[in-house]
């Protein structure tokens, strides 16, 4: 049985309640989670009731690291920070935006935590607006496409590159796509010493307008496409790759997801999937994902 | 009900929030073409698929939400959504 | 009882204080005129002197988020800020009165900006009032240091559970040198328990804290804060008196008087100008004039009871404030004060006066001079509110 019970009000087919329920398979009853608001946290503890199994602490929307610090440093100062594990699970929003600062502040400090980033690419808990997730001409209802717009104009931010610039051990990516794969990276994460990062990325079936059965084939394309590559970096060098047989063409994923819609009703040669298929090459090349 | 003050919940209660209700569409698993993987349970986001004593997999009905991932990862097809009611 | 006097910075002694209530966890970012109490307490941390976890933060809203999360895990926790960094912690402000987490913090007074200025006044924390946050402001360097152990005794008992602000007046009183009775270590250990609260983040007791309550609940967690309020109206008065009776040092619980029985007008003003009043109505009191003093030392909670019982026999009473209601024409203790006798037969005029902004210094001739502005009163001239301080060749 999952360390997140059921009963929780996450929608059918939620991407971030599988990412919880990997991130308690993977490390087990001895961890305290610490969420930023978002949806996750507003799914899983409707007061009286919450569906962690493990202890578990809401403080605000910007400031999850931090408060996962002061476990940290409570733990430590109480002589109780054995092998109990520290997690912050947050969302794109709470991580790559509005969060960065105490993110950064954090993993400056070197706290022995996991901070987990579970990135559905746009504020969904307020109902699906841009973040700096949100990735190439992606429909949100804050970059909706129209006469002057083609959706989303701006790329989206390479932050497990910010968190490895702060000299992290270990920063990683994953998909609730792969599970086994996830779990073995968040068990890695929250034993390595230090500060240490895995970014999951975690299509939201609602702000994705996909059938809530394609959750996880989404994201596995995402995967096949090469737009999102995994892999391992530890002490800023990359030491892990996913590789990738027979590369899927971009559209393949594109073409699933109601947010990208927009960009198959278009007449003639479409530049946009180009753009993002250049994304998807440029990935490969970097990563060396074939 | 009493109020804890520190707005402290009960670890794992909000099983009482039985989500099966919101089901539209119901997974039925056929344990003839079951090939006992277990994708089903791994990839469902109520964590409600069990594994039975005899291998073969069941959702608990009174949690499932009808979102059909585990019809959708099946390898075998062993899982069809049946309109709720049917 | 061995009373080890020093002469030390204001800042100093309040640190040391914190030091001998054995905090688990500080967290803290730097801003004039706080820097010195951290940065005593980063030495003490340096020399070994404090067993505890000293955070370095980026920002102060990190400092009080950080204490969140290590107060909800069990630790007894402390920060310092002043102004913009108080400001700035505005919203976690309310998270940790909500999630009931007894940190304790002083708040060094300090100005807000714009314009930019780093001097004393106390619009920071009475911005702050409505946080959910005890606030208590202290006249000297001695009650300030004081107030340290009194407020962890009061914040984390179990009937209050509320997060508490120690006001002093930034320079004024963080930054002079004043003779202060140092608490030693086993003093301390006598007049405040451990920490040891009920629920905590605890793997063996899997509970989940900052739940999400919609209409159904909400309103009585607001109501368990106000009732705490309410709890430590009472507690401030009974840690006050129980400190009196061990170390023989009180200034006062929820309010205290000065020459204020016979007094016909009453000023009442809280933190360190409470001094200067003092030596203006040893003088006024010489001159053949019934004045005398109302300090108000808890602000939050606000104690209604106590200053209507205090200003029974008043005449006239005179309220100063280092703080202003834009818009309002009046600073907060005014406001207040009015606002606590209006149900009430005690019909007695209550004159604002708002002064001491941005560090401008407050000398006795002022206090004199709003003495007899207020004594117009009898001549049927009512001033509302005003400033009392303002350059007539800037204004």
């Amino acid at each position: 049985m999952s360390l997140l019970k059921p009963g929780h009000r996450g929608c059918a087919g939620c991407g971030d309640a599988l990412a919880g329920k990997f991130v308690l398979d993977a490390l087990g009853e001895d961890v305290i989670v610490i969420s930023p608001t978002g949806c996750l946290e507003v799914f899983t503890t409707p007061y009286p009731e919450s569906a962690w199994g493990v202890p578990w602490i809401h403080s605000l929307f910007e400031n999850a690291a931090a408060v996962a610090s002061g476990v940290e440093a409570a733990l430590k100062s109480l002589g109780k920070k054995d092998k109990t594990k520290i997690v912050a699970i947050g969302g794109d929003g709470a991580t790559l935006d509005i969060g960065l600062q105490a993110i950064s502040g954090a993993f400056e400090r070197g706290h022995d935590f996991t901070y987990i980033c579970v990135d559905n690419e746009a504020y969904m808990n307020t109902g699906i607006q841009r973040s700096s997730a949100t990735p190439l001409y992606a429909n949100t209802t804050t970059s909706p496409p129209g006469k002057m717009s083609s959706g989303n104009p701006l790329y989206k931010k390479n932050m497990p590159a910010i968190i490895a610039a702060h000299g992290s051990p270990y920063v990683a990516t994953a998909s609730i796509g792969y599970a086994p794969d996830l779990k073995k990276k968040v068990k890695k994460a929250a034993e390595i010493k230090g500060p240490t990062y895995v970014h999951v990325h975690a299509p939201c079936a609602t702000g994705w307008k996909i059938d809530s059965s394609k959750t996880i084939e989404v994201g596995r394309l995402a995967v096949e496409t090469a737009l999102w590559p995994l892999y391992e970096m530890e002490n800023g060098e990359i030491t892990s790759v996913r590789k990738i047989k027979n590369r899927k063409p971009v559209e393949e994923y594109l073409k699933l997801q109601g947010r990208f819609k927009h960009l198959f009703t278009m007449k003639g040669e479409n530049p946009h999937i180009k753009k993002i298929q250049e994304i998807a090459d440029r990935n490969a090349k970097q990563f060396g994902l074939e | 009900m009493k109020l804890i003050i520190k707005t402290v919940a009960k670890p794992g209660s909000t099983n009482v929030n039985k989500t099966g209700a919101w089901r539209s569409f119901m997974p039925v698993f056929d344990h003839k073409l079951c090939s006992k993987c277990g994708i089903c349970d791994v990839y469902c986001p109520e964590g409600i698929v069990s594994r039975l004593d005899n291998g073969y997999y069941e959702p608990d009905y009174e949690y499932c939400k009808g979102c059909g991932i585990c019809a959708n990862e099946c390898p075998k097809k062993a899982i069809v959504m049946v309109l709720e009611g049917k | 009882m061995r009373k080890s006097m020093f002469v030390v910075e204001g800042s100093y002694a309040v640190a040391h204080a914190v030091k001998v209530c054995k905090p688990n966890v500080i967290s803290a970012y730097p801003i004039t005129p706080q820097t010195h109490i951290v940065e005593d307490l980063a030495q003490f941390h340096a020399d070994g002197e404090m067993n505890c976890e000293y955070i370095n933060v980026e920002s102060e809203f990190s400092a009080i988020s950080a204490l969140i999360g290590a107060s909800a895990a069990g630790a007894r926790t402390y920060s310092s800020t002043t102004s913009q960094g108080l400001a700035l912690m505005h919203e976690a402000l309310f998270n940790a009165s909500g999630m009931r987490l007894p940190i304790v913090m002083t708040v060094v007074n300090r100005a807000l900006s714009a314009p930019i200025n780093i001097w004393n006044d106390q619009q920071d924390s009475i911005s702050q009032r409505d946080t959910g946050w005890i606030q208590l402001y202290a006249e000297d360097v001695q009650e300030s240091a004081d107030m340290t152990p009194q407020l962890y005794k009061l914040a984390e008992d179990e009937d209050v559970l509320l997060p508490a602000m120690a006001c002093m007046d930034g320079f004024i009183l963080s930054h002079v040198y004043e003779p202060v009775i140092l608490l030693e270590k086993d003093i301390t250990d006598e007049f405040l328990p451990s920490y040891d609260p009920e629920f905590v983040l605890d793997t063996k007791n899997p509970m989940s804290f900052g739940a999400f309550a919609d209409p159904s609940t909400y309103t009585e967690f607001r109501y368990k804060q106000e009732k705490a309020m309410g709890v430590a109206l009472e507690k401030i008065e009974q840690i006050a008196n129980e400190f009196k009776d061990i170390y023989g040092r009180y200034y006062g619980g929820l309010i205290d008087g000065y020459v204020l029985d016979d007094a016909e007008i009453v000023i009442m003003a809280m933190g360190s100008v409470i001094g200067t009043i003092k030596d203006t109505i040893d003088e006024l009191r010489t001159e053949g004039e019934s004045v005398g003093l109302l300090k108000v030392r808890s602000f939050r909670p606000f104690p209604k009871d106590a200053i209507r019982k205090a200003l029974k026999n008043a005449k006239v009473v005179i309220t100063l404030d280092k703080n202003i209601s834009v818009g309002k024409n009046e600073g907060a203790l005014c406001t207040e004060v009015k606002a606590c006798l209006y149900n009430t037969d005690n019909r007695v005029p209550v004159i604002g006066f708002m002064l001491g902004h941005g560090g401008r210094d407050i000398p006795m001739h002022m206090i004199k001079k709003i003495v007899n502005k207020a004594k117009l009163v009898e001549k049927g001239i009512f001033i509302e509110s005003e400033f009392a301080d303002l350059r007539e060749d800037l204004a």
